[in-house]
């Protein structure tokens, strides 16, 4: 930015400053998640690991917190105090909200993760020198580290089905879920070469395409037309709308992001559970 | 109890402080070649870890998923704190002319340099690809690619190895006098080594003019740097959004937890030299009175510091901070927290009673103590947070493994190590500045001593290598 350009953009420049992150977008990518009809399943989160040559840890590792799920369902389970006259768990898929203002972003020494002109939050496997800030900022803990090798390990015959789109990781790298950035650029190249827009419903992320109750809705949050925009706007969930976390007045209105008021804009619409209360 | 003592015996002639202070440099005891045997099987353990973890990867540190940083970067910030006390004593207190530094400066210096070189291993350690470490730095690559500017690990490569340079050079600059001492004192290849050291120093009125000069001015340049490396460690917490580490007192609240472990190193070396190089005469229980009140008083302001913050966690009602305050005084961590109160807010009152503190023995105690409470401070900061801030399903809590632990443990033989091979070959006491001292005191306190030994040290008739 020359110091002629900040001269003469200068309220521009201001409201980016404020703003923070990447503005001007090609595409959006969101997701609307309905809790109400999520069962907990974790399909969505095996179809990752399938797509995504995740490195499965084994148990011991898993305890120890070092799992590699790019998605995963957290269970919350119900308070003693009988809340709701059905007792049980909560179910919520996390997985990377693919912030905005990604706080990930600033810290990282090299800057291998970073804002894409499609509102991904790209991480650069190459460039990263696994100095973690990145996890330690991230509110969500959705970014994973290659606490070991597996590539070189990875059992028979599951080396058959790794995925040619992406790569494998080595030790010391941090990764986390792309939204399926290998298919996005996939449909987007095929969309190119037949000169015409992405259509909605076009790119499905891997847990989207699994999940049986039809929970996860993914699409482009700038198209009008597509049906995660749609959602979003039945339930009035808006982007940088993070300063007016009202009080829901309409039952109706169930969207919400997760951890909102830290204003990191996250592009991961959860709806609220529909619950008899006593 | 009214001890009015003075802090240097100032009849002591300069021929004697030469003597003694070479006589620390020669003929090592059987017990220096342990020490160093020790430290070097301590270093041993580290390496044996790291090669470890190098070809198996982090993750046999214990770390996961919420413990991205554990012990290794607490000892980082420790060893970065431990080096901050070489700079007040020896630039700080060198401006606002605090005299009595000047017997135990030198050693402060260097354990400045030394913990600075122990610190620097581990953000490399900590990385997960540390053969990839130098993209940290701003190198002329073809492909146009630089560091994230924006990011305080990046500031901390800057600040860090600017500190170490400024801090070494300040460390050489302020010994070339006693170097040339040496020099004219020394058969073989330390006569070569001190030759090339001292850079011709020969002790006229135009390389001391010149020398007062750079001194000066490196005291002026370090002093802002030492405060501002500190205050770039604390930013890789600061500017975090985490609970528990995007705390605005941090950058001064590191700053004096740093001087404050600084000051009890320098109370625990002070022990140990003064015993082993039996330099009563120089180390003496008047200085040790000065720097045992010295820490007291950075103690209380640490504790200070420590209880705003704790009050406006409280008082701020941030659901997640005022949690993760909760969770340190009452969890599982809960022992190193109160360990750390005691340590670092109830044991500096030892300090503070004139009789302990003349107690070499029990000084030596507390000082250990004193840097036990701020190493569990670092580890406070680090690893809480990292248990417990936002998201509830990533709540988690853990021990670093052994790794980690053996590569801490090595780190102090890393240090003991460095700080034993400079007990041997350079001075640990300042020869020329006690000499000063020693010169400006008889002629300030005693008149007829001044007038008996003269302004110029060839007037009181003492050998020639005296004129240093």
């Amino acid at each position: 930015m020359s110091f002629k350009n900040i001269l003469e953009n200068w309220s521009a420049f201001r409201k980016d400053a404020e703003a923070g992150g990447h503005h001007k977008y090609d595409h959006r990518w969101g997701m609307a998640i309905n809790l109400d009809v999520c069962t907990g399943c974790n399909a969505c989160s095996t179809a990752c690991y399938a797509e995504n040559n995740l490195a499965v840890v084994g148990k011991d590792r898993f305890e120890k917190g070092q799992a590699m799920h790019w998605m995963r369902i957290e269970r919350y389970w119900d308070d003693a105090d009988r809340q709701f006259p059905e007792r049980g768990a909560s179910f919520l898929p996390m997985m990377c909200q693919q912030c905005g203002a990604a706080t990930c972003e600033p810290v990282c020494p090299v800057a291998a993760t970073y804002h894409t002109p499609d509102g991904l939050n790209a991480q650069v496997y190459n460039r990263c020198i696994g100095s973690r800030y990145c996890s330690n900022n991230c509110p969500f803990r959705v970014r994973y580290f290659n606490f070991y090798s597996y590539y070189e390990t990875w059992a028979e015959p599951l080396n058959q089905q790794l995925n040619p789109d992406i790569s494998v990781r080595d030790k010391g790298v941090m990764e986390k879920c792309t939204f399926c950035v290998q298919r996005i650029r996939a449909s987007n190249d095929k969309a190119k070469m037949e000169n015409r827009a992405i259509a909605d419903g076009e790119v499905q992320t891997a847990c989207a395409q699994a999940c049986p109750t039809g929970a996860i809705v993914f699409g482009d949050t700038m198209d009008p037309n597509s049906a995660v925009n749609k959602l979003w706007a039945k339930h009035e969930v808006k982007r940088g709308d993070y300063l007016s976390k009202k009080p829901k007045v309409n039952a109706e209105k169930r969207g919400y992001r997760i951890f909102e008021e830290l204003n990191v804009d996250p592009s991961v619409m959860y709806l609220e559970r529909v619950r008899e209360e006593i | 109890m009214h001890v009015n003592e003075k802090d240097i015996n100032e009849q002591i002639r300069w021929a004697q402080i030469n003597a003694d202070v070479l006589r620390s440099m020669e003929n090592p005891r059987p017990a220096y070649w342990v020490a160093v045997a020790v430290c070097i099987a301590m270093v041993s353990c580290a390496v044996l870890a790291e090669i470890y973890q190098y070809n198996t990867g982090l993750g046999v540190t214990n770390l996961n998923n919420p413990h991205m940083w554990d012990m290794y970067i607490a000892t980082f910030v420790f060893w970065i704190g431990m080096s901050h006390s070489g700079t007040l004593l020896s630039a700080i207190l060198h401006i606002i002319h605090a005299d009595w530094r000047k017997p135990i400066y030198r050693f402060a210096e260097a354990m400045t340099t030394f913990s600075l070189m122990t610190a620097g291993f581990f953000p490399m350690i900590h990385l997960g690809r540390i053969w990839n470490l130098y993209w940290v730095l701003p190198y002329v690559s073809d492909r146009g690619v630089w560091p994230n500017f924006r990011s305080p690990l990046a500031w901390d490569a800057f600040a860090i190895s600017t500190y170490l340079s400024a801090s070494a050079v300040f460390l050489f600059i302020g010994m070339i006098p006693d170097l040339a001492i040496c020099r004219d004192n020394a058969k073989g290849w330390r006569k070569t080594l001190y030759t090339t050291l001292s850079l011709g120093w020969r002790g006229d009125d135009r390389q001391w003019r010149n020398f007062r000069k750079t001194y000066m001015l490196l005291a002026c340049f370090l002093i802002p740097l030492a405060v501002s490396v500190h205050s770039i460690v604390s930013a890789d917490f600061a500017m975090s959004i985490m609970p528990g580490w995007h705390v605005t007192t941090f950058p001064p609240y590191f700053v004096a937890g740093a001087l404050y472990s600084g000051c009890a190193a320098i109370i625990t070396l002070f022990v140990i030299l003064r015993y082993f190089f039996r330099f009563e005469e120089y180390m003496t229980t008047a200085i040790m009175e000065k720097t045992c009140k010295l820490t007291f008083a950075i103690a209380m302001v640490w504790t200070y510091l420590n209880l705003i913050e704790f009050a406006s966690t409280w008082y701020g009602h941030n659901i997640y901070d005022k949690e993760v305050l909760i969770y340190k005084a009452t969890g599982p961590y809960a022992w190193i927290f109160w360990t750390m109160i005691f340590c670092g807010s109830v044991a500096p009152f030892a300090l503070a009673i004139q009789k302990w503190r003349r107690h070499m023995p029990t000084m030596f105690v507390v000082s250990l103590l004193l840097n036990l409470g701020m190493y569990f401070e670092r580890w406070m900061i680090v690893a809480p947070t990292l248990s417990m801030a936002y998201e509830p399903h990533q709540f988690y809590m853990m021990y670093g493994s052994i790794v980690q632990w053996a590569i801490v443990f090595g780190s102090f033989g890393w240090f003991g190590l460095l700080f034993l091979i400079f007990v041997k070959i350079f001075p640990s006491v300042s020869m020329y500045e006690v000499k000063e001292m020693v010169f400006h005191r008889r002629r300030h306190l005693d008149h007829e001593t001044a007038v008996k030994f003269g302004r110029r040290a060839r007037d009181a008739g003492t050998p020639a290598t005296d004129t240093h």
